[in-house]
């Protein structure tokens, strides 16, 4: 803009005088202004502009920016990077191996869980054994104990029955005796002549068809 | 003379603004269409972030030439 | 120009001012080597990095304290964003990614604190950035693909009668991104500050100050986004020419 100033001055001073009143009253102030920042000074006209734009700064800029980016470059990739790196494939293996022990635990719970299993499997098996076995004997004794008292019922029954039979045939004995000592009376208070062969044939054949 | 030039910075700073609306359209634009794409497969969302940002990047750089122009006309002419 | 501006309505606008390099010490010209208040913020920086990146990962802790898990987070995300762009082969230049993410993410959050200086406003530091990822990309497209690389302003699934078309308009996009990519930045960065600052002229009115504090708190809440965005959009644009520059063609 002071550029363009610069080349209009003349037409502009022989315009008006106003105008260049105030471009001085414009500068004055101006330079009040910079007097605030020493670097507005210390720039002169290119102050006015954007301070991006002053190319008397490049150079400086340029240079530190260069500096400051080595110095973060070399910081990084020599110290900084490494070491993260380091920490997190550190952190990634402690990870995997602690993943890899928990699986083992796991494994190792899981054989310890069969092996418990099949330790009750075997006392169980054990136990049925031995209830079998207790059960066999058990069986064996009851059994040999009902042959037993079946034998001695037997006995007694056979020995009944032998009574019974006795009895019985002592009763049949008593019941011919008494039948032919009848027999025997009635024929002699008949007057009749005792054949006592006669008389048992007699008895026997009418008791024959009563006794049995 | 001196205040026709500072009226054609001026005119000329506002009338460079009017790129912003563009950039404004633009950046829109690829946000609204990354929107209404990520709604309806967020599972492939996040994987375009990065597309995301730099069309976004590219649209809005458009809009900061236009900045970069009004400035220049204010400041550096 | 400042010298009109200044006296209307009695507002005092220095939008610009902020942005002015002095010499630390004293007055005088700013020399090349002349330590300036740029020199001061872009040390800061370096020394806020630093102190990040080395200092809190002094413990090389497992389970890491908060500044170490910062350190991780950062260099987590650059990471991931340098192998998703570029693939594995992009890594090996992992560390000058880190760099540049870095000194622009620090710088631009610096430049936030009130008083300091952003050295990321200036044309001339982030031209410089953008140089050298430019410049570098080309050399090293040239070096791991020879002519090959030239295929990158070729369209080849183009039609034959567009092809030379295209390469024009390729060529100049190719010349236009160090262009866009410094200028973005600085753009960015230098727009925020200065609108911060004419809201800041708005609060010597009395009537309007309030409107003002609450426009200045937004538009800094905008600026911390804008800050961390500018940073990731020029690293991951970096990623994107890197790419172009180890796997040419489209």
């Amino acid at each position: 803009m002071f550029s363009l100033l610069q080349q209009t001055a003349p037409v502009v001073v022989e315009h008006s005088e106003t105008v260049t009143h105030t471009e001085t009253a414009q500068a004055a102030a101006h330079g009040a202004d910079a007097a605030h920042a020493a670097a507005d000074a210390a720039h002169g006209a290119s102050n006015a502009g954007m301070p991006q734009l002053d190319i008397s700064t490049f150079g400086n800029q340029i240079f530190w920016l260069l500096v400051v980016l080595a110095v973060i470059y070399w910081v990084l990739s020599r110290v900084a990077l490494p070491r993260i790196s380091g920490v997190i494939s550190d952190r990634q293996g402690a990870i995997t191996g602690d993943l890899m022990a928990a699986e083992e635990f796991k494994q190792k719970a899981k054989d310890a869980e069969a092996a418990y299993d099949k330790a009750l499997a075997d006392a169980r098996a054990e136990a049925n054994k031995i209830i079998a076995a207790n059960k066999a004997e058990i069986q064996k004794e009851l059994d040999a104990a009902i042959a037993h008292a079946d034998a001695e019922i037997a006995a007694r029954a056979g020995e009944s029955e032998k009574r019974i039979g006795e009895i019985r045939a002592s009763a049949v004995e008593d019941a011919r005796s008494v039948a032919r000592d009848v027999t025997e009376a009635l024929v002699q208070s008949f007057g009749g002549n005792v054949d006592q062969n006669l008389i048992n044939d007699a008895v026997d054949q009418r008791l024959k068809g009563a006794l049995q | 003379m001196e205040n026709l030039g500072q009226l054609g910075q001026y005119l000329g700073a506002g009338l460079a603004c009017i790129g912003m609306a563009g950039a404004a359209m633009g950046v829109g634009n690829v946000a609204g269409n990354y929107l209404s794409g990520a709604l309806r497969n967020p599972s492939a969302a996040a994987s375009q972030t990065a597309t995301l940002f730099i069309g976004m990047a590219f649209a809005e750089a458009l809009g900061i030439f236009s900045f970069l122009v009004a400035l220049l006309l204010l400041f550096a002419v | 120009m400042a010298v009109t501006e200044e006296e209307v309505e009695g507002l005092v606008f220095h939008p610009m001012d902020q942005f002015i390099i002095k010499p630390l010490f004293g007055g005088g010209d700013v020399h090349w080597f002349t330590p300036t208040n740029a020199t001061l913020w872009m040390a800061l920086a370096a020394l806020c990095i630093i102190g990040l990146l080395v200092f809190g990962t002094r413990g090389r802790a497992i389970i890491p304290n908060r500044l170490q898990s910062i350190a991780e987070l950062l260099y987590g995300m650059v990471h991931k964003m340098v192998e998703d762009v570029t693939g594995k082969d992009g890594l090996k230049y992992f560390p000058y990614v880190m760099t540049l993410f870095c000194f622009i993410l620090f710088a631009n959050f610096l430049a936030l604190l009130p008083k300091s200086f952003s050295s990321t406003s200036h044309i001339a530091v982030t031209a410089t950035l953008a140089l050298l990822v430019f410049v570098g990309v080309t050399v090293l497209g040239f070096v791991k693909n020879g002519t090959h690389f030239l295929g990158l302003f070729w369209v080849s699934s183009a039609p034959l009668a567009l092809r030379p078309v295209l390469a024009v308009i390729e060529l100049i996009s190719y010349f236009v991104r160090p262009v866009s990519h410094s200028i973005r930045l600085a753009g960015n960065v230098m727009a925020g500050h200065a609108v911060i600052k004419v809201f800041a002229a708005f609060a010597a009115v009395a009537a309007i100050a309030p409107v003002s504090i609450v426009a200045i708190t937004a538009m800094y809440g905008l600026e911390v986004l804008v800050a961390l965005i500018q940073a990731y959009v020029f690293t991951i644009l970096t990623c994107v020419y890197l790419k172009d520059a180890l796997h040419p063609g489209h």
